[in-house]
């Protein structure tokens, strides 16, 4: 669905005329991210993540597919083939370093991306489908950030493999036939590493099936905007097509600066230097420690150090961080208020900040080494997270006076520029 | 088609009011399903550890070198194995502990075999998250009871590997494993 206004696609030259007719993918695209798409006048930057996100895929997928072309998924040479495209394939240190500090660009965006929709209520009515939609795109992200991760095959890559399946060995009584199955074995070993490369290399392609899914969601309501109202005239909008397209170019060229600097200034800065240890099954590394994008979830992991009536500790801990993602899927139902915007609720705005430090301080404890004080921050901040998402936000979006909207986009906008 | 079926003669309606071509969608799509789901299984069960890791299920160890008090860490199943010959006072530790206290509760006895209670065969994989605890190799710290210690979460392993202190939930796991003859073992 469109808004009535939105610019009909008419193409002039007889070629396009003749392709319209037979397979109209201009015209869609047109519609989609062209002059036939109206959106709100008054995105801010942080509507250009959703593209950048889009982005970053694209980035993983060329130099992923490119790696693949120098890589060998054998536990006997994956760690010698990796160093091979260091030192010997022509410009493979750039490609390398490209994918591994493009994984951490995609996150930076993606956490953004999720921020603003946490901040704005972009989850509410009538968009929970894009959001849930995200959410499954968050969770493919993960998995494929993880197996690659693996496929160095250094020290980091083994004993992450190794502790990363030894969690679905916390399940009762089919945990561990569960972890053998995954890995092919009883330890990771070259049946895990192919497994891990073969699903490395589909699930990105997995994740842009669901980014048009998440879009095409998207389109039938719209973007929402910075207030939270919905459009209602064509005054409200304008078409994405030059207005976005700028607007996102000019995000674009500002994020390609971040992921170069980082890739030519700092590109291990992100990275764990035992990963330059070649896997070793019979030595664990003194602090083991995930990419620092899954650091807040690791820290809600290892919050959990007491068994708790019949269910061990172990268990508890993982059940805990799945649910800890698990959670924002019922987001929408969660959070009642009929306001979305931050902007104008004053007490959600307060417990929402308090959230965003909490997620950072759980980031930094799991970041840590596992010992105290880390470990009862950990556990403060984790029971936060929870009682953020489950007490504080539907008690808030009860008792809370929102502050009065603007009557539309437009006289939101006009009485800014006004003042 | 639609006259067709208002005759119920037609439309094969029998007494019990079963409509034959019903019969016929849900018996075939069963069926098909029942085939889905059988090629499911190779489809599944290849992910299994295939034969070759299977075939290196089991190893023999000489362990007549391993002195009093020391220790060796082997490979099976591609995980760590420690083969460690206890001291009189190390056995006199485990067995002095009161068993109904422990985590996991077993005896040193339990843990070991008949007549070669000095020799402690477990599994090098911590039971918390699978690390390679320290103690068996010359020089590491065995921790506070003697035993083993893993440092990722700092789990403390007594001198019958059975878990003390910290997150573990469980024992050393002790692997199947009989000996052979006075100095060999064959473990799996
Ligand atoms: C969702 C998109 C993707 C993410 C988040 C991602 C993430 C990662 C990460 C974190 C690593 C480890 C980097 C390192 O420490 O060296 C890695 C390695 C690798 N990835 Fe990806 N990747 C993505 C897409 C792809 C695609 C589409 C391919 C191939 C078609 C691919 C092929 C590889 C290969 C061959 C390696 C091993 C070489 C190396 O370690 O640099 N990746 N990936
Ligand atoms: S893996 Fe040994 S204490 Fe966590």
């Amino acid at each position: 669905m469109s808004f009535p206004w939105a610019e009909q696609y008419k193409p002039q030259n007889p070629l396009m005329q003749w392709l319209d007719s037979r397979l109209p993918l201009p015209r869609f695209v047109f519609n989609a991210v062209g002059a036939g798409y109206p959106v709100p006048r008054n995105l801010n930057y942080f509507w250009n993540f959703g593209v950048l996100s889009g982005a970053a895929l694209a980035i993983q997928i060329i130099t992923g597919i490119i790696l693949a072309m120098h890589y060998a998924a054998n536990g006997g040479v994956a760690f010698d083939s990796v160093e091979h495209i260091m030192r010997d394939v022509n410009s493979g240190w750039l490609i390398r370093y490209g994918h591994a500090n493009g994984a951490s660009m995609f996150f930076i965006v993606v956490y953004l991306h999720i921020f603003r929709g946490l901040f704005y209520g972009s989850y509410k009515a009538p968009r929970e489908m894009v959001w849930l939609l995200g959410l499954v795109i968050f969770l493919l992200m993960m998995a494929t950030a993880f197996m690659g991760y693996v496929l160095p095959w250094g020290q980091m890559s083994f004993w992450g493999a190794k502790v990363i399946t030894g969690l679905f060995g916390a399940i009762p009584l089919v945990g561990e036939p569960i972890q053998t199955w995954l890995l092919g074995g009883f330890a990771p070993d070259n049946a895990a590493l192919n497994r891990f490369f073969s699903l490395h290399y589909l699930l990105p392609f997995v994740i842009a099936g669901v980014i048009i899914l998440h879009i095409w969601a998207l389109h039938i309501p719209g973007s929402s905007n910075p207030t939270g109202v919905e459009v209602k005239t064509e005054q409200d909008t304008v078409p994405f097509h030059p207005y976005y397209t700028a607007k996102d170019g000019f995000g674009l060229g500002v994020f390609l600066i971040v992921f170069a600097i980082l890739l030519f200034f700092a590109p291990n800065f992100l990275g764990h230097p035992d990963n330059y240890i070649p896997a070793n099954p019979m030595s664990t590394p003194a602090h083991i420690v995930p990419e620092w994008y899954f650091w807040p979830f690791y820290a809600i992991l290892r919050a959990f150090t007491v068994d708790f009536l019949f269910i061990p500790a172990k268990l508890l801990g993982v059940m805990a961080m799945f649910a800890s993602i698990l959670l924002l899927f019922l987001l929408p139902w969660l959070d009642t208020s009929p306001v979305r915007s931050g902007h104008y609720r004053p007490l959600f705005r307060q417990f929402f900040w308090v959230l965003i430090v909490d997620v950072l301080i759980l980031g930094y404890c799991g970041g840590a080494p596992a010992a105290e004080p880390y470990v009862m921050i950990s556990q403060l901040a984790a029971a936060y997270y929870f009682a953020h998402f489950l007490i504080i936000l539907p008690i808030v979006s009860k008792i809370e006076k929102p502050a009065p909207l603007p009557a539309s986009i437009t006289d939101a906008v006009l009485s800014k520029q006004a003042n | 088609m639609a006259t067709l079926e208002q005759s119920a003669e037609n439309a094969g309606i029998n007494e019990a009011g079963v409509r034959r071509r019903d019969f016929i969608n849900i018996a075939a799509v069963s069926f098909a399903g029942v085939g889905a789901g059988t090629a499911l299984i190779p489809l599944v069960n290849q992910m299994n550890p295939s034969a070759d890791v299977l075939a290196m299920a089991s190893i023999e160890v000489d362990i007549s070198a391993i002195q009093p008090g020391q220790a060796i860490k082997t490979m099976w199943r591609k995980q760590p194995m420690f083969i460690r010959n206890l001291t009189a006072a190390e056995i006199a530790a485990a067995e002095k502990v009161d068993v109904a206290t422990l985590r996991d509760p077993q005896t040193l006895e339990e843990r070991t075999k008949e007549g070669k209670r000095n020799w402690l065969i477990t599994k090098g994989v911590c039971t918390h998250l699978g690390c390679v605890p320290l103690g068996a190799g010359e020089g590491e710290v065995k921790g506070e009871f003697g035993g083993y210690f893993c440092p990722c979460h700092g789990s403390y392993y007594d001198t019958a590997a059975r878990i003390r202190k910290g997150p573990a939930p469980k024992n050393l796991e002790v692997p199947e494993y009989s000996f052979t003859s006075d100095t060999v073992v064959q473990i799996g």
